[in-house]
């Protein structure tokens, strides 16, 4: 009878291209995409206050996007458990940036609070949901997305 | 003591202030709670599914992405409702 051993997590690394950044970097390219939609309602609703409102609350979400995805591929090259540990406290970290980012604006005279808030929400939201339909198509037909030959 | 002093002396609006600015800190930290014990979860587990099949690490490293920022957004909405009531 054979015992199955599971390999460490800690010893565990991961090579070749890390997906978060590609997922991170289409996130960022259809952010580009509904930029000026956001941005317009915002001004119908807040103003000038509400452009630049938005423009920042779109700029926190996409570089969270980005600074998430980085930290998970780096850590991913060098150990699972250290990927673990840097996914738990860079949540912290994030929230403590995103944190200290709307802290250092919040008197600012261009501000809307309301539009930053909501287009901190609905961007995070909208951006995933819109870029889980492509990556849901390309998990369950893998088909329809078809890789160049290697040579 | 002095801040309980600190707190009687307040008058009726910054009493009101005060205790709006309080309770969406506290709003806030527990909606940073729930999200934290998610992603703990999330990742704990999508660890173990790598190390037991490194070839199937690219999809569950793309779902485990795409769950880390589903959960976080909680706790986004709670920071959201922090800066619309508290600042």
């Amino acid at each position: 009878m054979s015992t199955m051993t599971t390999p460490d997590p800690m010893t565990t690394r991961l090579e070749g291209e890390a997906p978060e950044i590609s997922v991170s970097l289409d996130i960022l390219k259809r952010g580009a995409y509904a930029a000026p939609v956001i941005v317009a309602v915002c001004a119908v609703f807040a103003g000038l206050d509400g452009v630049f409102s938005s423009l920042y609350g779109m700029a926190l979400v996409l570089v969270n996007f980005l600074l998430a995805a980085g930290l998970v591929a780096f850590t991913a090259r060098i150990s699972l458990g250290l990927m673990m540990g840097a996914v738990l406290f860079g949540y912290l970290a994030r929230l403590g940036l995103i944190f200290l980012a709307v802290i250092l604006v919040r008197d600012a005279p261009w501000i809307s609070l309301t539009a930053l808030g909501l287009t901190i929400i609905v961007t995070h939201l909208g951006l995933l949901v819109w870029e889980m339909r492509y990556v849901a198509a390309s998990l369950a037909f893998p088909g329809l997305k078809p890789r160049r030959p290697a040579n | 003591m002095e801040a309980l002093a600190a707190l009687a002396a307040l008058t009726g609006d910054e009493a009101k202030a005060a205790s709006a600015a309080g309770s969406a800190g506290f709003a806030y930290g527990l909606a940073a709670i729930g999200p934290g014990i998610g992603i703990g979860y999330l990742v704990g587990k999508s660890v173990e599914a790598m190390a037991r099949q490194p070839e199937a690490a690219g999809m569950v490293r793309t779902t485990m992405f795409l769950g880390i920022a589903f959960t976080e957004a909680l706790a986004l909405i709670g920071f959201v409702v922090f800066i619309l009531i508290g600042l």
